[in-house]
């Protein structure tokens, strides 16, 4: 398989990322040079192998529904780049 | 050519907890915004998710209510995508494994047979803040931000497409409202958004067994909205085929002032959503002891408690139905029949004289200023002949007011019933002298005047003559 | 002896004696810090005034009677734990101005003992790299080697016990963040088994695999450390309930029977001769110990790499997602419109290797993708870990190196990510499984470069790893070397 800047594009799309075309050229390069070691997995046999999401064995991790104070509004606000009031304000949608 | 329209439902249940569902924030409506935030809710670097005990709770009655299979073991996945109210850029929901799958609802349309309507799934998840648009502190330009109800408890239940007309869905969605209000799991106020819809619209020709490309249509927020907006939705399908188009699937949103569904045009391609397994909550596991808890603790539900209305209560089917239209109605019903009331009495009185006041002055049956045991009382005094049913609701009115028992108002007031016969003897000649025209006609065959002699001699009496008596003496003396 | 160069429990009994205040002791580590911080560059920030402020009330407690063995000890913490009031970049210039409203849970606990905080360290950017050349705010330096790497992503905090300008810290370690700059630094560095420290407050980077722990300058501090951080926390859904044992009454119990897995798959070719020769060496000492050696195999060893970078890097991928200039952190000032206000914030706050990594992440997970890359990589997982668990049956701990080399030169592999990433190799494993590892000095190059040794525990049981190790190091001298700077 072979990365292109067009994968490169769509997938910086989907990260909200925007690439100069120097960028976009390298992160091809070296995208395609990760994924193309990565296809060594492609050996192993994984069949009716139930994938791991955690190592550790857990379950059932519960909070009960009990009030807890919240950490206030100008505490929530303190490292807005830009404040409205009581809001975080934010440019408008530009459709 | 006829087209069979194809509906299936999705519905956004807001949960009626204390906190969120991965944090201690309350979840009080209408706090000034941002004020009930924190590391978790707020999005912050390094804040962790826990789950709130509760949600799972309450997912497990609405499962059970609906007919589902609870999953043994689900998780918790990352919807990614970005919007300035999503504070982490990804939603946390259920992707594979949702709590509970599998169930059904039946519904009722009038007229024909009891329809099941499949529920595919119900899962978990996080509501999104709020993206506000519009002047904020004189800076016009700018839109803004509230977390408030990021991270507040959601359900989603999903239909099967199983819905056929506009009818159906509406049928569809007001029993789920009834089953989730019923519960105590949510206070389906849809103004507010806690019972919200999404319907996905197609259309295939009748006959066909292939669904036609389905359009979502967003935010439809009332029963009467979800019906205008299908039916449109349906008739611009179909035009737009008829007129050699091709229905396109998107999204559309419904605007109530026109009645109609519009495309909500985007410049960002198709979402990639990239549901995985959220790394920082572990696996549900829900054991059958835990479920079979749940079931014990679940109320009776309107379904069957209608049914036993109907065999123990001996009410006809509509009684039984409109009786049921919530639990508190439902509850009030029966701790009438509790306080000695007879049930089609009571019942009568409770969807007649006690819900016509309750609209008239805005009330909830919660806050009905006459209390069951009174109105059983009130029927009492109708049954053991202290006053008449006509004189009852002059009582009732009274109670209503002034929260007086209605053996009080009634001694009072002086309102008992006279069924001396001596008493109710003379006020009948007093009428049949006045009225001798009339008892001629009576008497030359013209039955219906006994009701005008009848009108008469309760009007004479204040109301309080009891009229099988005066029925019984009038008769006689009419004869003559 | 140098205030500077003491250990926890040297200073620790230097405080209780009233030989020395914790003012004094902060005040020689600050001095430390300003003096050879222009060669080293182990700090973000130094937070000098709050740092006395502590070391005062940690006076105080100790005149009080009220001292436990951190009370008044000059700590720092990698740049990914959030610090209330202190600002916390994680060596990225999109958290550049950013002051957490709430402590990390590791940290309150440290606080909460008497610890002064002396700042903030060095780190690759959002924990992402194996050498510190990521971080915005430039390249931690060797104390041993200045045209060296300290190794990555806790660069900063390994170089700063090195270079003696904290007595402790505390690092996190996703793929070997703990361990590889412990051993290119000649210091102890343990990753606790994952769910044992709360992650709460520590910023994500790969949140199945991150686990917090400590750097220190012997293993009997370590397990003062572990002991502190460890436990359970109702804020992070995957920390364990498992009692926390006193791992310091244990460590002087030896090794004698005790059965050591050599994996072969850890001893390859490729290895570097001096590290080989390190390895040989040490388990010539735990020999004379009284260890049992035992041959293991992780047959799929191989593999690690390319699982890690691809379950890593697709929960990076959404851990980063919140950094769009809403609610803080950097947002671009020529955006046009919301969408492209993220873009632009995200665009111009992180680095290359943070894009590089979230570009990979996004792409194993989108549509299509998902199950050829991420669920692969999921299965590949288990079986890792059913590796590490079938050789558990038959050993105690496990003896590996912790990088196949020592510390190469700076900007030596920043061109080819895929070579950075395989110097984790054997790093890399320990997070798939789960299970926690310790690397402590075992020798030095002959050109003075030092290189650690790895011991693997079972799940949990941390305590028989820091054992072992406490046994090497009474047995070597390793630990007592200090870099010259």
């Amino acid at each position: 398989m072979k990365i292109t800047v067009a994968d490169v594009e769509h997938v910086a799309r989907l990260a909200r990322l925007e690439l100069t075309t120097a960028e976009k050229e390298l992160f091809a390069g070296q995208m395609d040079a990760i994924l193309g070691y990565v296809e060594k997995l492609k050996e192993v046999n994984t069949e009716g192998i139930v994938p791991t999401s955690h190592a550790v064995p857990m379950e059932n991790a519960f909070r009960e529904d009990i009030v807890r104070p919240s950490i206030g509004l100008e505490k929530a606000l303190a490292n807005a780049p830009e404040r409205a009031g009581s809001f975080f304000a934010v440019p408008k949608v530009i459709e | 050519m006829k087209y069979q329209p194809v509906i299936g439902l999705e519905v956004h249940v807001q949960l009626l907890t204390d906190t969120k569902i991965f944090c201690g924030c309350s979840t009080t409506f209408g706090a000034e915004p941002n004020s009930q935030t924190c590391p978790v809710c707020l999005g912050l670097p390094g804040a962790l998710p826990v789950l709130n005990k509760k949600v799972v709770e309450f997912a497990i009655k609405a499962g059970l209510s609906t007919n589902c299979s609870i999953t043994p073991r689900s998780i918790f996945a990352r919807k990614n995508y970005f919007y300035p109210d999503l504070p982490k850029g990804y939603q946390i929901s259920q992707f594979e494994d949702p709590i509970c799958q599998h169930g059904w609802l039946d519904i009722k349309i009038e007229g024909e047979e009891l329809k099941r309507i499949g529920i595919t799934r119900i899962h978990m998840e996080e509501d999104a803040g709020k993206l506000v648009h519009g002047d904020l502190s004189g800076q016009n330009d700018d839109s803004g931000v509230d977390l408030n109800r990021a991270c507040t408890p959601l359900l989603e239940v999903v239909s099967e497409p199983d819905l056929r007309s506009s009818d159906e869905a509406v049928s569809y969605l007001k029993q789920l409202h009834q089953i989730v209000t019923w519960l105590g799991i949510c206070d389906g106020n849809m103004e507010e958004g806690s019972f919200r819809c999404d319907a996905n619209v197609s259309v295939m020709p009748v006959g066909s067994s292939t669904f036609g490309t389905r359009a979502e249509i967003k935010n439809v927020n009332s029963f009467k909205f979800v019906k205008q907006a299908i039916e449109y939705e349906i008739l611009r399908q179909i035009d737009l085929i008829e007129d050699g188009g091709t229905v396109v699937q998107e999204t559309r949103l419904f605007d109530p002032n026109s009645g109609k569904t519009r495309s909500m045009r985007s410049k960002e391609e198709a979402h990639d959503y990239r549901y995985f397994p959220d790394p920082d909550l572990v696996p549900l596991v829900i054991s059958d002891e835990w479920i079979e808890q749940s079931r014990r603790e679940l109320p009776e539900l309107p379904e069957q408690r209608q049914h036993r209305f109907m065999t123990d209560l001996g009410l006809p089917s509509y009684d039984a139905e409109v009786l049921t239209a919530s639990r508190a109605l439902a509850d009030y019903f029966e701790a009438g029949v509790a306080a000695g009331g007879n049930a089609k009495a009571v019942g009568n009185w409770v969807m007649g004289e006690i819900t016509r006041a309750l609209n008239d002055s805005g009330t909830s049956i919660d806050a009905c200023p006459v209390s069951p045991a009174q109105l059983a009382e009130l029927l009492k005094l109708i049954d053991n002949g202290t006053i008449s049913g006509k004189i009852a609701k002059t009582v009732f009115d009274e109670m209503w007011k002034s929260g007086k028992t209605p053996l009080t108002i009634v001694e009072e007031q002086g309102l008992v019933q006279v069924s001396d016969s001596g008493a109710i003897e003379s006020i009948i000649d007093e009428i049949m002298a006045a009225n001798a025209g009339q008892v001629e006609e009576y008497r030359g065959g013209k039955d219906k005047v006994f009701g005008f002699f009848v009108g008469q001699i309760m009007k004479a009496s204040k109301g309080k003559a009891n009229p099988s008596v005066v029925n019984e003496l009038l008769l006689n003396k009419l004869k003559g | 002896m140098n205030i500077f160069d003491m250990t926890i429990h040297e200073l620790h009994t230097a405080l209780e004696g009233k030989q020395v205040s914790s003012v004094e002791a902060t005040t020689a580590m600050l001095e430390r810090i300003e003096s050879i911080e222009p060669r080293v560059g182990s700090f973000i920030t130094v937070t000098p005034e709050p740092a006395l402020a502590a070391a005062r009330t940690a006076d105080q407690r100790i005149a009080e009677g009220k001292c436990h063995l951190l009370t008044g000890i000059p700590l720092a913490l990698k740049d990914i734990f959030l610090t209330e009031g202190i600002r916390t970049t994680c060596g990225s210039r999109i958290l550049d101005n950013f002051i957490p409203p709430y402590s990390a849970t590791s940290w309150e606990k440290l606080r909460d003992r008497g610890a002064v905080l002396l700042g903030k360290l060095n780190q690759d950017e959002f924990a992402m790299g194996s050498s510190n050349e990521s971080s915005a705010y430039g390249t931690t330096r060797n104390p041993w080697d200045t045209t060296r790497i300290p190794g990555g992503s806790s660069g900063g905090s390994a170089a700063a016990v090195a270079a003696r300008q904290a007595v402790a810290t505390l690092g996190t370690d996703t793929g070997g963040s703990i361990r590889q700059p412990a051993s290119h630094c000649g210091c102890v560095g343990l990753k606790p088994t994952y769910g044992r420290v709360s992650r709460y407050g520590v910023i994500a980077y790969a949140s199945s695999l991150d686990q917090v722990g400590p750097l220190t300058r012997d293993v009997a501090d370590c397990a003062v450390m572990l002991e502190a951080v460890a436990g359970h926390d109702p804020k992070d859904s995957t920390s364990v309930d498992t009692p926390v044992p006193n791992y310091s009454a244990t460590l002087k119990q030896g090794v004698k029977g005790l059965k050591i897995g050599l994996p072969k798959e850890y001893f390859i070719d490729g290895l570097d001769p001096e590290v080989q020769k390190a390895m040989e060496a040490a388990i010539e000492t735990y020999r004379r110990l009284g260890a049992e050696f035992v041959d293991i195999s992780l047959p799929n060893t191989d593999y690690a790499v390319a699982t890690y970078y691809l379950i890593a890097t697709a929960e990076a991928s959404s851990n980063l997602a919140r950094y769009e200039g809403v609610r803080f952190g950097h947002r671009s000032e020529k955006a046009e419109g919301l969408i492209d206000m993220m873009t632009r914030s995200r665009s111009e706050g992180f680095g290359d290797e943070v894009k590089r990594r979230i570009m990979l992440g996004t792409y194993a997970l989108s549509s299509g993708y998902y199950d050829a890359y991420y669920v692969k990589a999921q299965k590949v997982r288990t079986l890792i870990m059913n590796d590490f668990i079938k050789a558990f049956a038959d050993v105690d701990v496990m003896l590996t190196p912790v990088a196949p080399t020592p510390a190469f030169k700076i900007g030596e592999k920043v061109g080819d990510p895929l070579q950075m990433y395989l110097s984790d190799i054997f790093t890399i494993p320990v997070n798939l499984a789960g299970t926690c590892a310790m690397s402590l000095p075992a020798g030095f190059s002959a050109s003075g470069l030092p290189i650690g040794l790895q011991l693997i525990g079972k799940p949990f049981d941390e305590e028989t790893i820091l054992r072992a190790g406490y046994a090497f190091e009474q047995a070597t001298e390793w630990h007592t070397r200090k870099a010259t700077i």
